[in-house]
């Protein structure tokens, strides 16, 4: 089945009214969608450490319980830290959602095919895994039940959203890394962040 | 090894607790069992197993993002595993607080584990590491308390080495026995 959701598109639905949302975003694209979506303190884009956007995700889910934390990365980031779904699926955090944002290519580096394009379900992975609420995603349509289930489902939650494969303009975050770090900490804890 | 010297996972507990540690990744390594046994019956702790140590500086990552602590166990064959996300850590001035038992280095009757073994220092120096090491049983828990002190304090990312002289597994045999 051919995708036509478009994964900017996809980004500003689920991040629309954020609220106190804590986000972080896998390099590459995601990282991109999400500033598209609109910058913000809390999310906090990876410009490396490929494979561990969703294990980042849990280590802050797990120091904020009461918060909801968003992961949204790509297809081939994923598939490069596979293992902590398994990890994520033990610890059964109630607060963390992680989104695939699945176009089946490795987008920066010259839209080669990922595992995905082959047949490889991310949802399934994780459904097998231990997430509750494990689904494929294709329309438009699924995009409000899965943002309300991001905001107040019972988690772990987990996405594998197909869309199109194309090349769209770069809209960067700041690059930073201890910027980010710190402007998220700031955000969250306040003051304190910068006694602690 | 006598009783007191056998106790050495006791006092790094306690180090861990004093530090405010709330988060700890492992790897399970024969060396740290007593340790991850103590932390897992822990329910202010939350002990986290890892499919690889490199999710465990993701883990850590998140959690000083969330206001918490963590600290990583693990043998040094997994420090192999986790080097490009070393990166991050440095690059994002993460503190990092890793416990690492070694392998390949004293008495080792494996000689697979030799090569990481012997190149853990170097590795983690490459990335910015501080490596710091404990020699007997009675240095650990001193070491891990100064090395606490110098990631969250200092925000740095600290390896303390776990001596293979201190673990003591001599042989397959022994360690299948633990």
């Amino acid at each position: 089945m051919t995708a036509r959701l478009n994964r900017r598109d996809v980004a500003k639905a689920l991040l629309q009214e954020r609220g106190d949302l804590l986000v972080v975003a896998g390099l590459g694209s995601t990282a991109w969608d999400v500033t598209a979506a609109g910058d913000s303190p809390l999310s906090f884009p990876l410009w490396g450490a490929m494979g561990s956007a969703a294990m980042i995700g849990l280590g802050l889910a797990l120091a904020q319980p009461r918060r909801r934390v968003l992961v949204i990365t790509g297809d081939g980031e994923m598939l490069m830290g596979l293992g902590s779904l398994a990890t994520i699926g033990v610890q059964e955090p109630r607060n963390l959602a992680i989104v695939v944002v699945d176009n089946e290519r490795y987008g920066e580096t010259g839209m080669q095919r990922t595992h995905t394009a082959a047949g490889v379900d991310l949802a399934k992975v994780a459904k097998a895994c231990g997430f509750r609420n494990a689904k494929l995603i294709r329309s438009r349509g699924q995009l409000s039940g899965l943002r309300r289930a991001i905001h107040q489902g019972a988690g772990p939650v987990f996405a594998q959203v197909k869309v199109v494969a194309e090349k769209i303009p770069l809209v960067l975050p700041p690059r930073d890394g201890g910027l980010l770090k710190t402007r998220f900490r700031k955000a969250l804890l306040g003051e304190p962040a910068d006694l602690d | 090894m006598n009783a007191k010297e056998d106790a050495w996972p006791e006092g790094l507990y306690r180090t861990l607790k004093a530090a405010k540690v709330r988060q700890v990744g492992y790897v399970p390594d024969a060396g740290h069992k007593r340790l991850i046994e103590l932390c897992l019956a822990d329910k202010a702790l939350r002990t986290v197993v890892l499919s690889t140590e490199e999710e465990g500086i993701g883990l850590a990552a998140g959690a000083w993002l969330g206001g918490e602590r963590a600290a990583l166990l693990m043998q040094s064959s997994g420090v192999g595993n986790c080097v490009n996300t070393l990166g991050t850590v440095r690059e994002c001035r993460f503190p990092l607080l890793m416990l690492v038992t070694m392998r390949g280095q004293k008495g080792e009757f494996n000689p697979w584990q030799v090569p990481m073994g012997q190149a853990t220092p170097a590795v983690l120096q490459a990335m910015g590491v501080v490596v710091q090491e404990a020699n007997a049983a009675a240095d650990i828990a001193p070491a891990v308390d100064a090395a606490a002190r110098l990631a969250f304090g200092s925000y740095q990312a600290v390896a303390v080495l776990i001596s293979q002289a201190v673990i003591g597994i001599k042989s397959f045999q022994e360690q299948a026995a633990r």
